[in-house]
């Protein structure tokens, strides 16, 4: 199986603080990795810097993907190399329509494919099927980018973008926090949906909840910076039960 | 912020102003220095009849009254070095002043210039939609689809040669809005005005054609003096664009234009600015002055006017473009997005004043504030006991980037007739690193995600702007912000 993404003894923080204390990582095409681990363990930081928050500094190691090296890669050359982020607190974009701003992403990265623009009908139709789909209601799109949006449906505006922009490698960040469990079935499924041989997806989440309906084929947990277990989709049952000071007792022992 | 995002900062904000170059024309310059003999100077060679001498002597007499009780104005949030008057010289033409019949008589150093502006001076852009008086250095060189309007009865010219075509219009009109005596700059301007433009559309007719002008400063320690005077008659309708961009100097250039517009009965009057004069070096050095008075009358019943700027130069810049609301019902809008960055210094803002009844203002002020920037709205609204249902909505948004900029917010709002309503709303925001790291992730450059985020903010006033000018715009508004958001 070809390996997406591979991370090398990966050393970063922010502020000169070190987070991520050497994280090793392979995740191969058509595979679902979850991730969790409790508060403060480094989840959202490992998101932040695959996708290249500018603010996070990385001391040592590699990113691969695709075998090359994208440490040194602008966010937006790796969005256009196909990763993709979901944000656990997605922002809001005031005035900037979200067809403007869906458009000229997705444009963008076809462009970075050497494809030519979208048709603008097509796209709509795209758009608003989505939009009705995910969100529950069409008309969103014609809002700025999240504003006056709940927190569900900011959830829910990422998936649709994933959707949308069919990334090869989508990390995606408490993707079901804040979510009842109607959405989060809905998220679920758009994941399901979108799994495929040549795309991987890397889940990070603090329960067990979401996991019941994306069967991960790998789990690991992440404690202080580490990876301090992986195991299949029994790990997370396990830490389900025991929660994570069982794990934490067995990894020092 | 991490040292590398700094240090691409800096290298974006020290990249050099893009339209900074000088075309070498030979120019003649008047010596420096104002006094009677200058002013009776520049009229003579502008061939002026002795009328418009005499207005620009008791102009002068009024400025030089005003400098001898030291009423240069000072309350703006500007601070810069006093102003030599004595240092500068108020006139400059280009040496030969041909007459020409077609675009391919103009010199054609001064057409590249204007190519490399991207001016659209030549016929086929004209055909598109715009036609162009293109002022160089305060003399007009040429005149594009004038026929056509004259054939309307359009007057589009140079304020000189209206001044020698049309005196008794430019005479009935010129300084009714804006009186010498006005303020100190008003003053200078009416004393040198060196050129400008002249606009007059006839009753009934709607001027089919966006006119625009673009101005540009091409000679050192030459203050550009213009004078705009829009008349639209009853019942007509026109708009005008404004733009401007400069090349880089050392020194301080002072730009102290008058615009007046009068709407009578039911005409309309848009006015549209893009203005991108050279902000100065990253300490502000070498930056335009626009010290402008811009003010429009709707003295007639049901006229309106329309201000639009996008105001994105200068490094000081003291600005109020207003209107008064004499006829009834008489409506006027004013919409600006202010950028400033580096050491820019935008005071800028508008006055409504509200005589006849049932009139309505509405202002809308988006302003933007980076490096060390800043940017205070200064707005009056004043209802007088006449305005019988007067209505008036402001809204005054601020947006911050980074942490060494200010913005501030100064309104006004006199009301002094119980049936009138006026409305106030201010919101401050910030672009942050995370609005930022959203869009990119998504696989937009910094420069994109800008524009984008740009264009949101100021969607409002962007979308007023007439098509030639909106992508113009929005491109220069992320032009002028690039790198700024860490």
């Amino acid at each position: 199986m070809k390996t997406l993404l591979e991370i090398r003894n990966l050393r970063a923080g922010i502020d000169g603080k070190e987070i991520l204390k050497g994280i090793n990582l392979q995740i191969n095409a058509g595979e679902l990795h979850a991730i969790m681990g409790p508060n403060g363990s480094g989840k959202s930081t490992l998101a932040q810097v695959i996708a290249g928050h500018p603010a996070y500094e990385v001391y040592e190691g590699e990113i691969l993907f695709d075998g090359e090296n994208i440490l040194e890669l602008d966010p937006e050359e790796r969005a256009q190399k196909g990763i993709f982020l979901a944000f656990q607190a997605p922002v809001e974009i005031p005035g900037v329509p979200l067809l403007e701003f869906l458009k000229t992403a997705l444009n963008e990265l076809r462009e970075a494919r050497g494809e030519e623009p979208v048709d603008t009908m097509t796209f709509l139709n795209k758009v608003k099927e989505l939009a009705k789909e995910i969100i529950g209601k069409e008309e969103v799109i014609y809002r700025g980018v999240n504003e006056g949006f709940s927190g569900g449906e900011r959830k829910r505006n990422e998936i649709l973008q994933m959707r949308l922009l069919e990334p090869r490698f989508a990390v995606l960040d408490e993707i079901d926090s804040g979510l009842d469990i109607d959405a989060l079935k809905l998220v679920a499924k758009h994941i399901n949906e979108m799994r495929s041989p040549e795309r991987a997806f890397l889940l990070i989440t603090h329960y067990y909840r979401i996991l019941e309906h994306v069967k991960p084929d790998v789990v690991h947990v992440l404690y202080d910076g580490k990876i301090v277990r992986t195991g299949d989709y029994n790990l997370a049952l396990e830490v389900e039960e025991k929660g994570y000071d069982w794990l934490l007792e067995t990894a020092n022992a | 912020m991490p040292e590398e995002v700094q240090k691409e900062i800096e290298e974006v904000l020290s990249r050099e102003y893009e339209w900074g170059f000088v075309a070498p024309i030979e120019e003649e310059v008047a010596p420096p220095g104002i006094n009677e003999d200058i002013i009776r100077y520049i009229s003579e060679k502008k061939e002026e009849p002795d009328w418009m001498l005499e207005w620009r002597l008791k102009a002068y007499r009024i400025w030089k009254s005003m400098w001898e009780r030291g009423e240069e104005p000072h309350w703006a949030y500007a601070h810069y070095p006093p102003i030599d008057y004595q240092a500068i010289s108020y006139y400059a033409a280009p040496k030969k002043k041909p007459k020409y019949g077609s675009l391919d008589e103009v010199d054609p150093e001064i057409r590249r210039m204007f190519e490399k502006l991207g001016i659209p001076l030549e016929e086929q852009k004209a055909l598109a939609g715009v036609a162009v008086d293109a002022v160089l250095d305060s003399v007009s060189v040429a005149t594009t689809y004038r026929k056509k309007l004259e054939e309307m009865g359009i007057i589009f010219m140079s304020i000189s040669e209206a001044i020698r075509e049309h005196p008794d219009l430019v005479r009935k009109y010129l300084g009714t809005v804006v009186p010498p005596g006005d303020n100190f700059f008003a003053a200078l301007n009416a004393a040198v005005f060196s050129d400008g433009t002249f606009v007059y559309v006839p009753p009934g007719v709607k001027c089919p054609i966006e006119l625009s002008t673009y101005f540009r400063i091409n000679a050192a320690r030459t203050g550009q003096f213009e004078r705009t005077l829009i008349v639209a008659d009853k019942n007509s309708y026109v708009s005008y664009l404004e733009g401007c961009t400069a090349p880089m100097r050392d020194e301080h250039q002072l730009h102290a234009a008058v615009v007046e517009l009068i709407a009578l009965d039911g005409a309309e009057i848009k006015y549209s600015t893009v203005q991108n004069w050279w902000t100065g070096d990253e300490e502000g050095r070498g930056g335009i002055y626009n010290f402008v008075t811009k003010r429009g009358l709707c003295a007639g019943k049901n006229s309106r006017i329309m201000w639009v700027q996008v105001e994105v130069g200068s490094v000081i810049t003291w600005k109020y473009p207003s209107t008064i609301l004499k006829g009834d019902n008489s409506v006027s809008e004013f919409y600006s997005v202010a950028i400033t960055n580096k050491r820019q210094q935008a005071d800028t803002g508008t006055k409504m004043i509200h005589i006849g009844k049932n009139t309505r203002s509405r202002i809308v002020s988006k302003g933007i504030s980076a490096g060390y920037g800043n940017n205070t709205y200064r707005g009056m609204v004043k209802i007088l006991p006449s305005a019988e249902n007067a209505r008036n909505y402001t809204q005054c948004d601020s947006m911050l980037i980074g942490n060494n900029c200010g913005a501030h917010t100064v309104p006004s709002i006199e009301v002094r007739n119980p049936t009138a309503v006026s409305e106030h709303e201010a919101t401050t925001s910030r672009i942050g690193e995370d609005i930022l790291f959203y869009c990119r992730q998504r696989g937009l450059d910094e420069e994109k995600a800008i524009e984008l985020i740009i264009s949101g903010f100021a969607k409002e006033v962007l979308r007023q702007l007439p098509m030639e000018f909106a992508v113009e715009a929005r491109k220069l508004l992320s032009i002028s912000l690039e790198g700024s958001v860490g």
